[in-house]
């Protein structure tokens, strides 16, 4: 579905991913797991065309050679955060639905965005602007638009971020719950247990290369010493497993 | 909820339209006062083809054509400043902020240094040469945009720095305009100082029918790119998400709301704050969605500065007071009143 063949990125002089290789499949729902600065958001941007870098390929075309318009039609991408201002949570939404609409939008296109509100459950919120609403619910806002652009792939970058336990939950349920339908979930993720909880592939990253690529067989404690540095016990509670720093 | 939405798309409607009225209602008040008091009665009378010589001179030749000057203006800046907050991500953003009212007081003063109008004995200035006055203005306006919008394209400059730059380029012109007053004699100097107070008086029926064409092709690009401008308050990402190629509809957008800007100042002079005040008040009223907020702030401009240009030729009747001072005056407090209010949403 979607693939990187020696991909490299570099911020003015500062090289940030070092050919890393990569290949999705569809109906996989992937964790990107490394700390600060390995390069894991610019990763995510380049994989969704939010960055222009070569070596990106989606369903075998190079991602540059498709229209924007093409694109968002494919792929939807959830930034760290987005801006709060004096929109409307169902206008934030309906933005969504832009790569479909024409001048105005269709009954079609106000019900994707009334089934996304409802998958996050921001329902009671429609009405409010984005500049009333709290952090975590503004999270939810910006997840929700990118349902609302029903895309094949989904790409977010520290979904659970700001989001209470309950929340962050109900965010992966829904990640899972997509992939499970067909779509390809790659989260960055910051929470180590809720990507081991929840998602089935891991892809570690230091320095901009990719460490290991793969399910719950390549977790081990020295993976972690070596990619985080620091030392963890790892456990099961009720076949959920656990990872704890120590 | 979708039945609730549009409950709330409706309220917009019936804003604009209370809007669309009150601008009626205030060009009318505008056309029948004055020191020469026309009827009502009288006024429709002359705008259906009648009534005597001296009321159709006063009403089409002197009172209309401003009235029309001011709505196209307001409409002009109101839009211009909706639009500009918009793709730079930024309150205080307005045409004026990239440098189009200093720039544009350069090329006026250049244009009057090099012989193109003086000011009489009698105090009354004289622009022996209003074309060459007019076309120095609107490049002067424009120039400052041209030049942050070549730095941002060939350097991708962010939104933030494009202000900044803005910032820059508008000292960089009062500079350059305290130079050519220093060169300038003092009927030169007043000349100047005269052009620089904003005044819809200057505006005739030609001057209209150019601004009419200027604001009609920009606002119809906006109202299409409603859903961009949207996206665009929400961060480059998401923009880029849905399929906005955001880098370059800002370059655009920038450019062509400095243009309807210069082209309005190059006409009357600069008049402050339209641009913030017309806009915010119908972000806190209405909400920031594009498809509401460019008409509204088209709406809002027009009637805020016909509604101060009235008060300005009425106030110190039958002396003319230029709108620039009155809209400086009240724009003001009634912009710090505005930032007020919407910390408290943040």
């Amino acid at each position: 579905m979607i693939e990187a063949r020696n991909l490299r990125f570099s911020y003015g002089d500062k090289e940030v991913l070092k050919g890393i290789e990569l290949e999705v499949k569809e109906g996989e729902l992937i964790s990107i797991l490394g700390p600060n600065g390995a390069g894991k958001s610019t990763l995510l941007k380049c994989l969704a065309g939010i960055l222009k870098c070569r070596g990106v390929y989606l369903r075998g075309k190079p991602i540059n050679e498709y229209s924007p318009k093409e694109l968002s039609r494919i792929l939807a991408y959830v930034p760290q955060r987005i801006e709060p201002g004096f929109l409307t949570v169902f206008d934030t939404v309906l933005l969504g639905r832009r790569p479909y609409m024409g001048l105005t939008p269709s009954e079609r296109d106000l019900s994707a965005v009334e089934d996304a509100l409802k998958a996050l459950g921001i329902v009671e919120l429609a009405l409010k602007r984005t500049n009333e609403i709290s952090g975590g619910e503004l999270q939810k806002v910006s997840i929700a638009r990118a349902l609302a652009q029903e895309p094949d792939v989904l790409l977010m970058d520290e979904p659970t971020n700001s989001l209470d336990m309950k929340s962050q939950l109900q965010v992966m349920r829904l990640a899972k719950k997509l992939s499970k339908e067909g779509k390809t979930v790659i989260t960055v993720m910051h929470d180590v247990n809720l990507a081991l909880r929840f998602a089935k592939r891991f892809i570690f990253i230091k320095w901009g290369r990719k460490v290991v690529d793969g399910g719950f067989e390549i977790l081990s404690k020295e993976l972690f010493k070596e990619v985080y540095g620091t030392d963890v016990e790892m456990g099961e509670v009720r076949g959920i497993p656990v990872l704890v720093p120590i | 909820m979708a039945m609730d939405y549009r409950t709330y798309q409706q309220k917009k409607a019936l804003m604009g339209l209370i809007l669309f009225l009150s601008l009626l209602g205030v060009s009318l008040a505008s056309l029948s006062n004055g020191p020469y008091h026309v009827s009502l009665r009288e006024v429709f009378a002359v705008l259906s083809g009648g009534g005597n010589g001296d009321e159709r001179l006063v009403l089409l030749g002197i009172r209309l054509p401003r009235i029309v000057a001011g709505i196209l203006v307001g409409a002009s800046m109101g839009v211009a400043g909706a639009v500009l907050q918009g793709y730079l991500r930024n309150p205080l953003a307005t045409p004026f902020t990239m440098g189009v009212s200093h720039g544009a007081m350069f090329g006026a003063s250049l244009a009057i240094l090099l012989g193109a109008g003086y000011s009489l004995n009698s105090g009354q200035v004289f622009i022996s040469n209003p074309y060459a006055v007019v076309l120095f203005a609107f490049f002067g306006a424009i120039s400052a945009t041209l030049v942050i919008l070549t730095l941002a394209r060939l350097r991708g400059l962010s939104p933030e720095a494009i202000v900044l730059a803005g910032v820059a380029m508008s000292s960089l012109y009062v500079a350059l305009t305290t130079l050519v007053q220093y060169f300038a004699n003092e009927i030169q100097l007043s000349a100047m100082v005269y052009w620089s107070f904003g005044n819809l008086e200057r505006a005739t029926w030609r001057e209209n029918a150019i601004m009419t064409v200027s604001f009609t092709v920009v606002f119809i690009y906006f109202i299409l790119k409603r859903w961009d401008l949207n996206a665009s308050t929400l961060g480059d990402e998401v923009a880029k998400s849905v399929g906005v190629n955001i880098e370059r509809d800002r370059l655009i957008g920038t450019l062509l709301s400095a243009f309807i800007t210069s082209v309005t100042v190059a006409f009357v002079g600069v008049i402050g704050f339209i641009g913030l005040i017309a806009p915010h008040s119908m972000r806190l009223i209405a909400g920031g969605d594009y498809r509401a907020l460019i008409p509204l702030s088209a709406l809002a401009g027009a009637l805020l500065l016909l509604s101060a240009d009235t008060v300005a030729r009425l106030m110190v009747s039958p002396m003319n007071l230029p709108v620039g001072v009155v809209t400086s005056f009240l724009g003001a407090p009634a912009f710090i009143y505005l930032l007020v209010r919407m910390e408290g949403q943040r």
